[in-house]
């Protein structure tokens, strides 16, 4: 089965029963099996007349209580920043996919690259946290997509599953779980505002028709929902909040693979460059290189970097100029140096084994 | 119960501008979902940006105050994801016809089955007095000081060639045939889409000697013409005046809808 | 044995479905490991169009295709574009008839277009033509898991035309092909 199936099958899994979008290359197949899907399962398949609308259609679809997703490519991606911004604010749970493709611009529509990283972290105005996961398998393009799902819903936020036109058009083999986990979220408290916290930081949901009357605003708001725009303490008070909710349960959220801890070199990646790596390692038994393969990248799990006790150099294949290079820098002593691949084709394993020798 | 029950009074004062004809249209909306009975709990009010889109706050249903332009789109997904709502948009002339225009054309076009409100002011009223797509050509606003050059929007004849169901213009003098054409267009399956010509003394009248309330309305009232005299006028070979505009029920009519609960 | 087949042609010759029934033949049938893979530029027809597949006994890491040791080729365009720098130690199956050059490795050609036209009526199913010999020349993947693949990915009404346009593929390999 095909990446972008596999991760369409995850969404019915999960429970999705609303799709809206527009079609784009690499990504249309997922909204397709959507509109195969859904309406065989009471759900709703739309395709709205562009991105904008379709993250509009998801953020008043996920207020009615039911599982929200659209899926989309950069230029996609770009047009529906100011709603994700919208959905960060007022804590709409929702998953947008992303098949990344070369950019900027148009770029190339049919070729393979990880350039919306970092707009993934920072895309829309203003500062919000959001949760990214990156897959490398047609396995985990369904895996994620269920997790996506269970993250969105339990810290109400856009989810985003970064994957790219390698692992969205790749065909493996895929095993379908006869049931998924579907964690819903948490409702409102008794006594408690639509937009006030619980301890973890996260309020309780309060969908559409049951009777809360909640106001959503994509205005800065009080608990109640209420405007209070010109608040500074309030604004800050709120912004803080919708960062540390994500930020603080980083490792909570966390999911990777560890290979090699004790060693001096070390490759970090996710999505398609991941699989280079592991044939690169394959390809080199006598070395020991170190592998952290991400498939959370946002937020990102900086605490990962020191279970490499002896990591000397960070080495960090990406298809872009070094995105999440920049965010490993952050966090560590030791050097970190990219290994971009641009033009859509995927860093070839001896390659990989030509820059690590480099370092010994 | 009645219209007030359907108030936040928890969020009064509002922020309209003493004169501001908002309210009026407020009013008669909630004169009209009230008389047909219809339940807070399963009626959804949608805004986007602009004083207009305030209107969702102050109404007690679940309501979104979405992104500029994009109330639409966002009532879509509500609408489609949960058809057993009732859902009503509320949008300024700015916020739908230019930022938002071809979201309306094509809710417009898919018939969704749900009521737009607009309250065309002509002009943007909260962010200060700039020309918008509804500007009539003359008119003074602060992006538009020597006049509007451009050519109005006609926004119902827009939603009638788009393919809505039910489109209706009036102003907010006329609160009566508003309230009923509201009440006509929530019941009709399919996009009902109703133009309300409304003052902005603050930031329309100033500048184009209409200062007062009184004058505003006074201006609105003698520019409507009936679309039944007008179609009068036209049967007899008579000119229609230029600074008239239509009010009434422009289109009314059964074509199949989207989203329509069954 | 690790097999990396890159198949060319021209868009609309099932290009691509041929890739994708020898991985599920290998992946769902023969116990096999496979990933498929597709090259693609914005035409959906013509053009000279790719798909890449790997089967191997063990896992399979890296997705895509570095060196081919197993090509066919249905164009003359598919060919020039990636066929010519074949390896030597690679072994190619060439449409004999829609592809004029032939490389320095070792090749076998089949008149898969001209035959299914001919036997079949069906130029269309060339390219499982093309599948039947591949199979037979290789034995990368059984016979019958290709049949059962051909049959879960062809459009209904057609199952029988497909299989015996595979099997004209197989018949045309063991006569020694058009050599």
């Amino acid at each position: 089965m095909q990446g972008n199936d596999a991760c369409a099958e995850g969404a019915v899994a999960a429970g999705c029963r609303f799709f809206a979008g527009y079609p784009i290359t690499p990504s249309s197949e997922v909204a397709e099996q959507m509109a195969r899907r859904l309406p065989k399962l009471g759900g709703t398949f739309i395709q709205m007349e562009d991105e904008l609308a379709s993250m509009a259609a998801i953020i008043g679809g996920a207020w009615t209580g039911v599982r929200s997703m659209t899926a989309t490519s950069g230029p996609g991606f770009s047009l529906m920043m100011e709603n994700i911004g919208y959905a960060a604010f007022t804590e709409t749970p929702c998953v947008v996919i992303n098949i990344q493709r070369g950019g900027p611009s148009t770029g190339q529509p049919t070729m393979a690259a990880q350039g919306d990283m970092l707009q993934a972290r920072f895309g829309s105005h203003g500062d919000y946290s959001v949760i990214a996961l990156a897959p490398s398998t047609v396995q985990e393009m369904f895996n994620l997509t269920v997790k996506a799902f269970n993250l969105a819903d339990r810290f109400r936020v856009p989810a985003f599953l970064m994957s790219d036109e390698i692992i969205g058009h790749l065909r493996e083999r895929v095993e379908f779980p006869d049931e998924v986990e579907c964690i819903p979220p948490k409702t409102i408290r008794e006594g408690m505002l639509p937009f006030e916290p619980e301890d973890d930081l996260v309020p309780g949901f309060t969908p559409f028709g049951k009777g809360h009357r909640v106001h959503v605003t994509g205005l800065t708001h009080n608990e109640k929902g209420y405007p209070a725009s010109t608040d500074p303490d309030l604004h800050e008070k709120l912004v803080m909040r919708l960062v540390e909710k994500v930020e603080r349960a980083r490792h909570e959220i966390a999911d990777y693979d560890i290979v090699n801890p004790e060693a001096e070199i070390v490759f970090i990646s996710y999505g398609a460059p991941t699989r280079a790596v592991r044939q690169a390692l394959l390809d080199a038994p006598g070395k020991s290189y170190g592998h952290l393969n991400l498939r959370t990248v946002w937020p990102f799990p900086e605490g990962l970097l020191k279970k490499f006790t002896n990591a000397r150099v960070f080495l960090v294949p990406e298809m872009n100029l070094g995105q999440i290079a920049r965010e490993i820098q952050r966090h560590v002593d030791q050097p970190v140096i990219p290994i971009p691949r641009l033009g859509g084709a995927l860093h070839v394993p001896s390659y990989l084994l030509k820059s690590a020798e480099e370092h010994e | 119960m009645s219209a007030e029950d359907w108030f936040r009074e928890d969020r009064l004062p509002h922020i309209f501008c003493a004169g501001c004809g908002n309210g009026t249209i407020i009013n008669c909306t909630l004169e009209a979902v009230d008389s047909l009975g219809w339940k807070i709990d399963d009626t959804v009010f949608v805004s986007g940006i602009g004083c207009s889109s305030r209107a969702s706050g102050y109404i007690k249903t679940d309501s979104l105050h979405t992104t500029h332009g994009r109330a639409i789109p966002f009532a879509t997904g509500v609408k489609m994801a949960k058809k057993d709502f009732n859902v009503v948009v509320f949008s300024g002339d700015g916020d739908l016809s230019a930022i938002g225009g071809n979201h309306f054309i094509h809710a417009c076009r898919r018939n969704i089955d749900i009521t737009v409100i607009c309250m065309n002011n002509q002009i943007y009223g909260m962010t200060g007095g700039q020309g918008s797509p509804c500007t009539p050509k003359g008119a003074v606003s602060t992006t538009t000081p020597y006049g509007m050059e451009e050519n109005p929007f006609d926004l119902c004849e827009l939603a009638s060639a788009a393919g809505a169901n039910y489109v209706a213009r009036w102003t907010s003098y006329h609160v009566k045939e508003l309230t009923q054409a509201i009440k006509t267009g929530l019941q009709r399956p399919g996009l009902s889409f109703i133009e309300v010509v409304v003052q902005c003394p603050t930031n329309y009248g100033r500048r184009n000697r209409l200062r007062d309330v009184q004058s505003m309305i006074s201006a609105m009232k003698d520019h409507a013409l009936l679309k039944e005299k007008r179609d009068r006028l036209l049967a007899e070979g008579k000119p229609i005046p230029d600074d008239m505009f239509v009010v009434g029920t422009l289109t009314d009519r059964n074509r199949p809808a989207l989203g329509v609960n069954e | 044995m690790k097999y990396e087949v890159l198949f060319s042609g021209f868009g609309g010759q099932g290009i691509i479905l041929s890739a994708v029934i020898l991985g599920r033949a290998a992946a769902m049938y023969d116990g096999k490991y496979a990933v498929q893979s597709q090259s693609y530029g914005p035409e959906a027809r013509g053009g000279a169009s790719s798909s890449t597949v790997i089967i191997s006994s063990d896992p399979i890491q890296y997705p895509k295709v570095l060196q081919p040791n197993l090509y066919v080729i249905m164009s003359e365009a598919g060919f020039l574009k990636f066929g010519a720098a074949a390896p030597e130690s690679a072994l190619m199956l060439v449409d004999s008839g829609l592809v004029q050059s032939r490389p320095r490795c070792r090749f076998i050609e089949i008149p898969a277009t001209m035959q299914a036209k001919e036997v079949l009526g069906k130029p269309i199913v060339a390219n499982i033509v093309m599948l039947g010999a591949l199979v037979s020349a290789t034995g990368m993947v059984s016979f019958e898991a290709m049949e059962r693949a051909v049959l879960d990915s062809v459009p209904k009404g057609t199952e029988e035309l497909n299989i015996r346009a595979l099997n004209l593929g197989r018949d045309i390999l063991q006569k020694g092909g058009d050599a």
